[in-house]
């Protein structure tokens, strides 16, 4: 017999769609289907089935083989290299719960190490921009319910976050917003002719790295002032039309991504959209939210925020918190020969860094907690494997828009495994130890 | 002025943050005192003596002193930092934050510095004859206070993100920069003899920025305002002149509009 | 060690009326007891201060708009981070500061309960699990309703009993402890980029106006006897001549008899009043309505305030009056974040700078000072300077400092550079009322527990309350040669009580204590119709589903202390 569990939250992306249903042997152990969920969530689900999984910590040894180990003697591993290190580095935190990233900044705290999450390669630079200038944001069910003008800027959702247009952004028949689709007009702002580019009303191919620039003219087509003739590849009298687009509306939203936050320009080009957003309000309701990638990256912020009192790039070796992406921002920590110890949980930055800064782990003690098999744990000295967060074990996370929701355990781990939490107390519990801390 | 030279003996495995090497901090200070100040290098801490040959004693102000540093001192970061008088020499190339927070005084740096030299700065003067990286003079993370005074002179080219929200005082940059000068800026003058590249005075308030050579791609938020006989740091010259950011709120005085002003060399 | 006995001090406890006489305030297993064995442990207290914990009834500091505020400001940290020291976690954060630090700050100033002022209810893991990591005070978050699309749609038809079960379903699922209203009407409105400035500006779409709101809810909560009232930020904060619209809204409490089982009288709180007692028609002729606002508060018993103290600092305003923050970002120009959230509220966040050389801000400096002198009731009137928006609740010390000292405020009148202004603008410079202990105890003890309807528990030593106690090096026999010896010994208590626990001694943190959530849990007649409701809108208008709202586990709340109300016997 099986049962099914429904307002499960899939653990994947920023979207966090929380109205999944899974499932599940009656004994718990086998999860067995997922209903609702987009293809990757579906996968996210059903790949902790498969019968391959490393179930316990493995030590690399000098002739490129792996030995297992208990996940007590990874423990002891993990706290002899942060307690013995002069700065380490403990990144990621974006694939996990909030209750385990508290005790990540415990253990961040009392080995005087230096904290970052996958921002640093995707959002860090929107965390910048607010920083300099603001952000006029709303909850997902605002868009859902009122919003008449959707952009999508530098972000590709139909591949990126498949139900977000689904859920939020296109397509539901909200309370102010009964035509659905209908009531929405949607532009795209991409170079390339995308998946969603395909379904927008207007769609402005903008040149390659001038994002900054198209975005100041609209600012200036905003205050009627002169414009040259072609900015970012795009014609004023385009550039116009869209300004009068966005004031025409009753509510918009601008959502933005990858595009945006990692061309040249940066938390520039998000300095310069929020201007954008801000500017619309004198003359309607506009506002702007990142495409956030990790379904927890945004609750790393948040937890690093109220504990520490910055989302990102935060160095702890003095004892109290410092924060400057560019010093203690993960890349060029690694890149510039900064650290002595890597400690990756929840993201796979051996695929996605700067392959300079992979480089960089081959020399550092480093550890990798991580279900899966990934470049990250192919290159760290020790992998522990753990619990799927979401789907073995619960806890809190926040969405793209800052909305916490619970994640569930819809299914037994394997025999024996750890979830994240487990194994950081153990790890937290020994470098007290080894610290004298109180 | 008495000057206090410390050479890099011991450099170190990870990078050391030397916030102590400034006058203020040497001020009335022995050799042997200055040696047992605190730096750091990761999570530990340390003298600088451990890392530097000290000699010479200090004055007893900081205007009375002037510190030379010598030896290989790329990876020591915060050279200089919050110093309000005195002078500062180091003769090779250092790391990030040189001169960062300043207030007064004389820095000079006769290499490279990297990443937020003179950030904040309020006054003061901090010269690099080589190269300076990004963030020069511009605001710490989130204040929209930048650079509000003090003089920041480069004989080399700069990086990106220079002059970011400054408010007031001078920069003068002999070679190129790279992308974004004065984001931001409500105030302050910048002269770049060099090439800029793009996003030059976005968002820009009020303040000057000079370019002698040449600006790959203009802002659309700056508007063609005619041509203009100049004298720009004893360089005679016209210059086109552009008024912006035309997206970015400004000030009124006597009822015009206030914009910032950019001058392009022709 | 769970007996202790605080020998010799001068002890300020208006819930027994003592006013400073030398007494023992004896602890036992968490209370306050008559007497204690001979293996208590002494605590010399000759020659201090003895009062209850102090019990701050709103201050902004657990939450998503409070966590915006601290990652959009980095530059709020900058070189004053506190590190970490033996039992105390590393702090930062000025005028927004990180939750240990909030916790160890609070404590340190003798203050063992707060109340976060506004929460978003869809946020209440959030605001809960910033409350968890908050070390040692008791605290309890205040849900906001006055924007509720469920509270406009039942008050259009004036359904009290729908909307009396509708609080209690929310209270129950977010743990929240009181009704709390923002702007009524006018923070919905701002979702479409509008507002309501007055109590009669109908909201956009729903078509009921403020005054409807707050009249609708205020009887909902009698109905349900809770433990606080309506606690209320009236529309049109801040703006020249606003003080029309907090009369307008203070009376619409007026006739209306408080019922409750938890010795509350008021059935109206007023927060942050310095806000809501401008005159004039502009910046330029910008005055004082302290005096029009005390003299009705005066009047009207069934009314509490709180003043919302200006500390002349920089510091960062956040409110879930989105509108306001809009029309700030506007004047000042500084970063402006928003978050407006579906079917419930609002918030903006925006840095401030109060000058002294600005003429505005002395004026409202002395504004919030007025209304505590003026105030004739001081269990009536509070002390808050609705951290962090007039000021860092750091500032406590110093703004009792301006309370009990003619001389203190004199002196920064004199540093004003618009001295004049605030002479002619508002009647501090006339006022000499220098208000004693025992009425600084009323204000920031007894007085704001009674309106929490926690008379019972905490603000006072008499036996068989917690014992939340708070030791000061305050002698009051010394007359004071220098008032900031005021501020000094406000600032760092030599010793702090929680629930009969050591935590501060000699301004150090000792122990973490058991800190408690508080929340209220109303039993109510069944209510199909609302559940109806409820269920509908889940599955129609928000982006979470009904169970994921509802979820609210053991982790986000590990300690709480439930108040029971029983509202199934009520007629309308």
């Amino acid at each position: 017999m099986t049962k099914t569990i429904t307002d499960v939250i899939c653990p994947f992306c920023g979207t966090l769609c929380d109205d999944v249903e899974v499932v599940v042997s009656d004994d718990g152990k086998q999860l067995l289907e997922v209903y609702n969920a987009c293809v990757i969530g579906t996968e996210k689900f059903l790949h902790s089935q498969s019968k391959d999984r490393v179930t316990r910590p493995r030590l690399h040894q000098p002739d490129g083989s792996w030995k297992e180990i208990s996940y007590d003697e990874a423990a002891e591993y993990t706290a002899q290299m942060l307690a013995n290190a002069k700065k380490p580095l403990m990144f990621g935190w974006s694939s996990t719960n909030c209750e385990a990233q508290s005790v990540g900044n415990e253990i961040a705290e009392i080995t005087r190490a230096c904290c970052d999450n996958t921002a640093a390669t995707c959002h860090g630079t929107s965390l910048i921009a607010i920083q300099d200038i603001g952000l006029p944001s709303c909850t997902l069910g605002e868009i859902k319910n009122r919003a008449d003008r959707v952009i999508f800027w530098g972000c590709n959702p139909a591949h990126a976050h498949p139900r977000h247009m689904s859920r939020y952004s296109i397509f539901p028949r909200g309370f102010f917003t009964s035509k659905g689709q209908m009531s929405r007009k949607m532009i795209v702002v991409d170079p390339r002719v995308t998946d969603t580019a395909k379904m927008a009303d207007v769609h402005l191919q903008v040149e390659q790295g001038k994002d900054y620039e198209l975005l100041n003219a609209l600012r200036v087509a905003f205050k009627g002032e002169w414009l040259p003739d072609v900015v970012a590849g795009i014609p004023k009298e385009k550039i116009r039309e869209a300004a009068d687009m966005m004031k025409s509306g009753r509510f918009g939203i601008i959502f933005f991504g990858m595009g945006v936050t990692q061309s040249l320009g940066k938390n520039h080009n998000i300095d310069e959209a929020i201007a954008v957003t801000k500017d619309l309000n004198e003359y309607t309701k506009f506002s702007i939210m990142p495409m956030r990638g990790h379904y927890n990256v945004t609750g790393s912020g948040e937890v690093f925020a109220w504990q520490f009192g910055f989302p990102y790039a935060v160095d702890l070796t003095r004892g109290f918190a410092r924060y400057n992406p560019g010093d203690t921002s993960t890349i060029d920590l690694l890149i510039r020969g900064e650290v002595d110890a890597m400690f990756t949980i929840g993201s796979d930055p051996g695929a996605h860094f700067p392959i300079s800064a992979v480089k960089q782990f081959a020399h550092l003690p480093s550890v990798c907690i991580d279900p899966h098999l990934t470049p990250t744990s192919g290159v760290s000295k020790l992998h522990v494997p753990v619990a799927f967060n979401g789907v073995e074990t619960g806890g809190n996370c926040y969405r793209m828009d800052n909305v916490p929701i619970d994640c569930r355990k819809v299914v037994e781990p394997p025999e024996g495994m750890l979830t994240d939490e487990q194994f950081l107390i153990k790890v937290r519990d020994r470098v007290r130890q080894l610290k004298g801390a109180a | 002025m008495e000057t206090v030279t410390i050479t890099m003996k011991n450099p170190p495995a990870l990078y050391l943050e030397a916030d102590n090497v400034s006058p203020d901090t040497f001020a009335g200070k022995t050799a042997a005192q200055i040696g047992d100040l605190s730096v750091h290098e990761g999570n530990t801490t340390s003298t600088l003596g451990k890392y530097f040959e000290i000699s010479g004693n200090a004055g007893a102000s900081a205007a009375d002193t002037k510190i030379v540093i010598k030896g290989d001192v790329k990876k020591v970061k915060y050279l200089g930092f919050k110093m309000s008088a005195g002078e500062v020499a180091v003769e090779g190339s250092t790391d990030q934050y040189a001169g960062a927070w300043m207030t007064g005084g004389k820095m000079q740096v006769k290499g490279n510095v990297d990443a937020f030299a003179g950030i904040a700065m309020k006054g003061g003067e901090l010269s690099i004859e080589g190269n300076a990286g990004n963030y020069l003079g511009a605001a710490y993370r989130g204040d929209w206070r930048g650079m509000s005074g003090g003089r920041i002179l480069v004989k080399g080219d700069a990086g990106s993100d220079i002059g970011m929200y400054m408010t007031g005082g001078e920069m003068i940059i002999n070679g190129n920069v790279d992308v974004h000068v004065c984001t931001h800026a409500e105030g302050g003058k910048v002269i770049i003899k060099g090439n800029a590249k793009t996003k030059v005075g976005g968002q820009m308030v009020d303040g000057t920025i000079f370019v002698f050579g040449t600006i790959d791609v203009m802002m659309p938020g700056f508007k063609p305002a005619g041509e203009v006989e100049m004298e720009v740091d004893g360089v005679k010259g016209k210059f086109a002149h552009y008024i912006g950011d035309t997206g970015e709120r400004h000030k009124k005085k006597k009822g015009q509009v206030v914009y910032a002003n950019l001058y392009k060399k022709i | 060690m769970s007996e202790y006995i605080i020998k010799n001090g001068h002890v300020f406890d208006p819930v027994q009326g003592v006013k400073g006489d030398k007494a023992d305030v004896s602890i036992k297993d968490g209370k306050i007891v008559d007497k204690v064995g001979s293996g208590a442990k002494v605590i010399d207290a000759k020659g201090k201060t003895v009062m209850a914990g102090a019990v701050e009834i709103h201050a902004h500091i657990a939450g998503p708009k409070v966590n915006m505020g601290r990652i959009y400001r980095p530059e709020d940290k900058l070189f004053t981070c506190t590190p970490t020291r033996g039992m105390e976690r590393m702090g930062g954060g000025n005028s927004i500061p990180t939750t240990f630090k909030t916790g160890y700050e609070y404590a340190k100033m003798g203050y063992t309960t707060a109340m976060e002022a506004a929460m978003p209810p869809l946020f209440s893991r959030h605001v809960h699990e910033e409350i968890r990591d908050t070390p040692i005070i008791d605290e309890a978050a205040f849900p906001v309703f006055g924007n509720n699309w469920f509270v406009l749609e039942y008050l259009k038809d004036h359904e009290i009993e729908n909307t009396a079960a509708y609080i209690a379903w929310l209270l129950r699922v977010t743990k929240g402890y009181a009704v709390k209203v923002v702007n009524p009407g006018g923070t919905e409105a701002w979702a479409w980029g509008l507002n309501c400035l007055s109590v009669n500006d109908p909201v956009p779409y729903f078509d009921i106006t403020p005054a409807e709101i707050v009249k609708g809810l205020i009887e909902a909560n009698e109905y349900l006897g809770l433990p606080h009232s309506l606690h209320i930020h009236p529309n049109n904060l801040g703006n020249p001549g606003c003080y029309e619209t907090t009369l307008d809204t203070l009376k619409l409490a007026e006739g209306i008899k408080a019922r409750n089982k938890f010795g509350r009288e008021q059935v109206m709180h007023l927060t942050h009043s310095q806000f809501h007692s401008y005159g004039g028609t502009n910046w330029g002729d910008f005055e004082s309505k302290a005096k029009e606002i005390t003299d009705y508060v005066n009047k009207n018993k069934n009314i509490t305030i709180d003043t919302g103290n200006v500390t002349l600092d920089e510091t960062t305003t956040m409110t879930a009056d989105g509108p306001f923050e809009h029309h700030l970002t506007g004047l000042n120009h500084l970063k402006w974040a928003n978050i407006d959230v579906e079917l419930e509220t609002g918030s903006g966040v925006v840095p401030y700078i109060y000058s002294p050389n600005i003429s505005v801000c002395a004026i409202q400096w002395a504004i919030g000072l007025e209304i505590a002198l003026l105030s004739k009731d001081p269990m009536r009137c509070y002390i808050t300077t609705d951290h962090p928006n007039a000021g860092p609740f750091t500032r406590y010390p110093r703004v009792i400092k301006w309370l009990m000292s003619t001389k203190a405020r004199e002196a920064q009148i004199n540093a004003f550079k618009h001295k004049d202004k605030v002479l002619s603008q508002t009647g501090l410079g006339t006022m000499d009322r220098e208000i004693s202990l025992y009425e600084i105890a009323q204000m920031t003890r007894a007085g704001p527990a009674k309106s929490l309807g926690l008379s019972g528990m905490c603000g006072g030593l008499k036996p068989g309350m917690d014992a939340d106690v708070a030791v000061y090096d305050f002698n009051p026999d010394k007359p004071v040669v220098n008032p900031d010896d005021i501020e000094k010994a406000f600032s760092r208590c030599a010793h702090v009580f929680k629930s009969g626990v050591e935590v501060v001694t000699n301004g150090e943190i000792v122990n973490n204590g058991h800190k408690r959530t508080l929340w209220v849990n109303v039993k109510v007649k069944e209510n199909p119709q609302v559940m109806r409701d409820i269920n509908e809108k889940f599955l129609k208008y928000y982006s979470i589903t009904q169970a994921n709202y509802e979820a609210l586990g053991h982790h986000f709340v590990p300690n709480p202390y439930t108040v029971e109300v029983d509202a199934t016997q009520v007629q309308v």
